[in-house]
């Protein structure tokens, strides 16, 4: 039943770069994980980068699972399956897992889940959706009630009492872009940013208490570095020097002393970027982000190709969302974002992660696939 | 044609897209940049410091608060402890120095790899410890063998030394490691992840003032992991001292006066709440915690058939006895049912529902008042008023006097005992109410249940005229830039002076009038106010000699007391577990502790008007 152009049309070039990305990862998994001694209780006989392999492998296939159903169809379904996804995040807080001092695990038998990575594509579908829906463009004021409600209000409630800091941010952002491009008045604008910078006060004090105690810690580590509690401020001033150690041309692969040596903590996830940029040095590093920028522009370009406003605002959702996490998870090993836990897609070890990157590509090449297509 | 139209429908997007790619570009180029010049503008720095290694923070333990009691005098000091630990990175041959070193201190290897094996689970460069409190004779080998050890070295940690032992032990409390649930609070940040905190007694209650603020120590170590320059140092901020209620040597007679015996003595300021005497026994040695859970001497005491973990001033829950006659005759007289003219004749017992009330005294008092009732504790005149006042009533007042709550003394895990009522019963057993329940509440029996504690702040209330103080330990805090002094908080019952001054003249006569039930405690140096209470374990059917009865059936012993008789400094409950009569039993023990306190105030007394 495919269309014989559909497979014309597959966008080779986004694939192998997503390949490229995701085989990088598996050999920096390898060499930050050689040392790793603690078991994370997941398939736990299994080396890291051996597990790596089978998430890429699972995200290869939910790739092409993804290409196959029309993206105006998952449009159509999608507000069922976002609820769903938030359900899910209600859920979490009563069964699920507690890591690292906040829930947001899943646990089905051996394999562990984290919901609020996957609930992020259903939002940029459905808020797509919703966006493109026939409505007065740009927004008024009063047309922005429904999406602040449905689409940042309730999941940033559900994750923060999690509570997730970084899908926080990333929610925040994503629908940020999402309806900044779909076009908002200015006038409208201006009404909502005024009163929110002259009550900002009350609210940054409101996010404040619903923190952790270890986020606090991680958010004050970020504004004062010199206060250190637990240490989050060491680790930070370690990852600094692994990047810095690596200099123009990097320490060589399998050769970086900073990652070896057990300074890092969660150096096979949130933080390998640091142990990459150890062994690749500056040239290295300036590869890896090119082929992430390759990736987002790519993505934009598919955005303004796109057939109707759906598609493009889906590419756009799922372009700031790539962007997001390349920005805050880099920028934390820089120490210039509070650590908030976010990994980087495709490099970073971790099922959820991989498997959700690779869907949201799938999902963009969906997009593109479908721009010459008619409606049927 | 068609899609001419679609597209014309998304040409404001396509419009506004550059932005979205400005602004993406704008911040990768900031990251960029910054990985330039963390890799190329300072490559050389930071490959230095990676080369040679090592960048570490050490934690810096501020010295923790000294605890003087009222007068100044240090109850605790903070002296060194030498534990030997490894730094897990710095070892260069593991299996060898774990048998090296398991040789030297005779600890056997495979219980320092179990702990080797949780250490690598935690933070990196974190002291694994291996023993802890070792003897000067094994710090030297260490020391003496440590290059042929690298990573193995002697920590040295500050601990806790209890200069009077088990003197209050369960009021000052003591240290321990910090649980993992508490690594988690805001307050523990600064601290090591096994860092020594108060967790008992006031060392836990004020612990955010005793224990200080860490500083660190960034320095730089060579291979060996020896420190070879300190490259940053945050000075650590000394806990605060405190300065209790108690009075040492007040104290020192009421550890006494129990001695052996299972029980509580405590005494307070009527004035203010301060706590001037906390003895629960039998108590603990506090030194045998400061430094982590000694397990064997923790199951020893936990398999002590008295219980030496419970602190009996403020967990104890018993009956309180005839001590529970002043709150019964206050709200007598409150009420109106009788006067201080009130007559009953006792006749040794009474008969009430189907079956017999006794009196103590077999063959009665005779014509009694209420003053003669108190005297000599008659309870047929309680029964007779409790029957006029009804449960309820009694339990209003039991209420307002602070009996089944909790005093909010800031110690943990307070006991707030049991004022029983009809709405109680019915609630918690779902039974209704049998008046002949009301006959057992009245003479301080039945459901009634009180801490020792309680009844400290009940005769205390009596002696000031009816003010209920928070009880209070600490009245100052003493910190780098100035002291506290922590104000009493009192709450006033709404029970006539008139009423009160009667209670004091009646207790007077407890002790001081021919056949008054305290005259044990008669003292020549204070006129003494108490009530004898005798809180029975198990009914008997006839009247048995306490002394001949084995000592765990034998009855409680209560003496509530304050001194002197009007314008009270102290006030006292005396409680001996299994004691039998508390004229016998108790009395004396609270006159002593009375006699001390009065003694010691009279001479600063005497020293200020020179």
């Amino acid at each position: 039943m495919i269309d014989r152009r559909l497979i014309q049309n597959f966008d080779w070039i986004l694939f192998l770069v997503t390949c490229i990305l995701a085989f990088i990862g598996v050999f920096t998994i390898y060499s930050a994980a050689k040392t790793l001694t603690f078991k994370d209780g997941t398939l736990s006989t299994l080396p890291y980068y051996i597990k790596q392999i089978i998430w890429v492998g699972i995200g290869i296939v939910s790739l092409f699972v993804i290409l196959f159903i029309d993206y105006r169809k998952l449009g159509k379904y999608s507000y069922v399956v976002y609820g769903f996804s938030l359900i899910l995040l209600i859920l979490v807080l009563f069964i699920g897992k507690s890591g690292m001092g906040a829930q947001r695990w899943f646990s089905f038998g051996p394999i562990s889940f984290q919901p609020s990575e996957l609930s992020k594509l259903f939002l940029i579908i459905s808020l797509a959706w919703f966006l493109s829906e026939e409505r007065s463009t740009p927004m008024r004021l009063r047309d922005l009630f429904q999406p602040v409600f449905f689409f940042l209000f309730l999941p940033l409630l559900l994750v923060l009492k999690q509570p997730d800091l970084g899908t926080a941010m990333m929610i925040f952002f994503i629908f940020t872009s999402m309806v900044l491009m779909a076009g908002v008045r200015w006038k409208s604008l201006l009404i909502i940013i005024l009163p929110a910078v002259l009550t900002s006060p009350f609210w940054v004090k409101l996010f404040w208490n619903s923190l952790k105690g270890y986020q606090k810690a991680r958010v004050l580590v970020f504004l004062k570095p010199d206060v250190d509690p637990l240490g989050v401020g060491y680790h930070i001033a370690q990852s600094k020097i692994a990047i810095g150690s690596g200099k123009i041309i990097g320490k060589g692969y399998l050769s970086g002393t900073q990652g070896q040596l057990r300074f890092l903590p969660e150096r096979h996830t949130d933080f390998i970027f640091s142990i990459f940029a150890e062994e690749w040095g500056f040239l290295g590093s300036l590869v890896l982000i090119a082929l992430y920028f390759f990736l987002i522009f790519w993505g934009i370009g598919i955005a303004k190709k796109a057939k109707d406003r759906l598609g493009a605002l889906i590419a756009i959702g799922v372009v700031s969302m790539i962007a997001t996490y390349l920005i805050v998870n880099v920028g934390m090993t820089l120490g210039l974002m509070p650590v908030v836990g976010l990994p980087l897609p495709f490099l970073s070890y971790g099922g959820t992660s991989v498997i959700t990157a690779f869907m949201a590509i799938g999902i963009l090449m969906n997009v593109k696939m479908r721009r010459f297509m008619l409606f049927y | 044609m068609l899609e001419n139209l679609q597209e014309n429908k998304n040409s404001d997007i396509q419009k506004r897209l550059p932005y979205l790619g400005y602004a993406i570009l704008i911040l990768i180029a900031l990251i960029v940049l910054r990985i330039w010049y963390f890799q190329v503008l300072k490559g050389n720095y930071y490959r230095e410091l990676s080369e040679n290694n090592r960048l570490r923070i050490i934690k810096i333990l501020p010295p923790r608060g000294i605890i003087y009691d009222r007068e100044g005098i240090p109850l605790v000091e903070n002296i060194p402890s030498f534990d030997i630990s490894l730094i897990l990175e710095d070892i260069y041959k593991e299996g060898d120095t774990i048998s090296r070193l398991a040789k030297l201190i005779g600890i056997p290897e495979e219980e320092i790899k179990k702990k080797i094996e949780v250490a690598k689970r935690k933070e990196p460069f974190q002291p694994v410890k291996i023993k802890e409190k070792t003897s000067w004779e094994e710090v030297a080998v260490i020391e003496a063998r440590k290059v042929d050890m690298p990573g193995v070295f002697v920590e040295v940690e500050v601990t806790r030394n209890y200069l009077y032992g088990d003197l209050g032990a369960h009021l000052i409390g003591h240290l321990g490691r910090i649980t993992p649930e508490q690594a988690e609070l805001e307050e523990y940040f600064n601290f090591p992840r096994d860092s020594l905190i108060g967790q008992w007694g006031i060392e836990k209650s004020f612990d955010s003032a005793l224990r200080g603020i860490p500083g660190e120590r960034i320095i730089e170590v060579d291979a060996l992991g020896r420190e070879v320059k300190v490259l940053a140092e945050k000075e650590s901020i000394p806990g605060d001292d405190i300065y209790l209620t108690l009075d040492l040597n007040t104290q020192k007679t009421a550890e006494n006066a129990l001695g052996k015996e299972a029980g509580a003595i405590v005494a307070i300021d009527p004035n203010n709440g301060g706590i001037l005497a906390f003895s629960s026994r039998p108590s603990l040695d506090p030194n045998m915690f400061s430094k982590g859970t000694q397990k064997q001497y923790w199951t020893e005491m936990m398999n002590n058939p008295l219980h030496p973990l419970m602190n009996r001033v403020t967990q104890s829950q018993v009956p309180p006895g005839s001590t529970f006659k002043i709150v019964m005759a206050a709200a007598g007289l409150e009420t109106g049912k009788i006067t201080p003219s009130t007559e009953v004749n006792c006749q040794g017992s009474i008969h009430f529902g189907n079956r017999d009330f006794r009196c103590w005294k077999a063959g009665g008092h005779g014509r009694v008042s209420l003053h003669r009732a108190i005297v000599e504790s008659c309870d047929v005149y309680f029964y007779e008023l409790g029957k006029k006042l009804g449960i309820d009533v009694i339990s209003k007042y039991a209420e307002a006097f602070g009996l089944g709550k909790i005093t909010g003394v800031p110690l943990p895990s307070e006991k707030t005992g049991l004022v029983p009522s009809t709405e109680w019963k019915n609630r918690a057993l779902g039974k209704p109410w049998f008046p002949g329940e009301t006959l057992s509440v009245s003479i301080g029996q039945g459901y009634l249940l009180v801490t020792p504690l309680q009844m400290a702040q009940v005769s205390a209330s009596i002696a000031n005229d009816g003010i209920i103080y928070k009880p209070q330990v600490v009245k100052r805090i003493n910190g780098k830039n100035g002291y506290i002094d922590l104000l009493p908080e009192g709450t006033k019952i709404q029970i006539n002076n008139g009423t009160m001054k009667f209670l004091r003249d009646a207790m007077a006569g407890v002790v001081e009038e021919p056949g008054g039930t305290g005259h044990r405690a008669r003292s020549t140096i204070a006129k003494i106010g108490g009530k004898t209470g005798t809180s029975q374990i198990i009914g008997m059917k006839e009247r048995v000699k306490s002394e001949n009865i084995p000592k765990r059936f034998r009855d409680h012993a209560w003496f509530v007391a304050f001194a002197p008789a009007e314008n009270a400094r102290i006030a006292v409950a005396s409680f001996v577990e299994h004691g039998g009569h508390g004229g016998a039993a108790s009395a004396p023990l609270a006159k002593r502790v009375i006699e001390e306190y009065i003694k010691t105030i009279n001479k600063s007394q005497v020293a200020s008007n020179k």
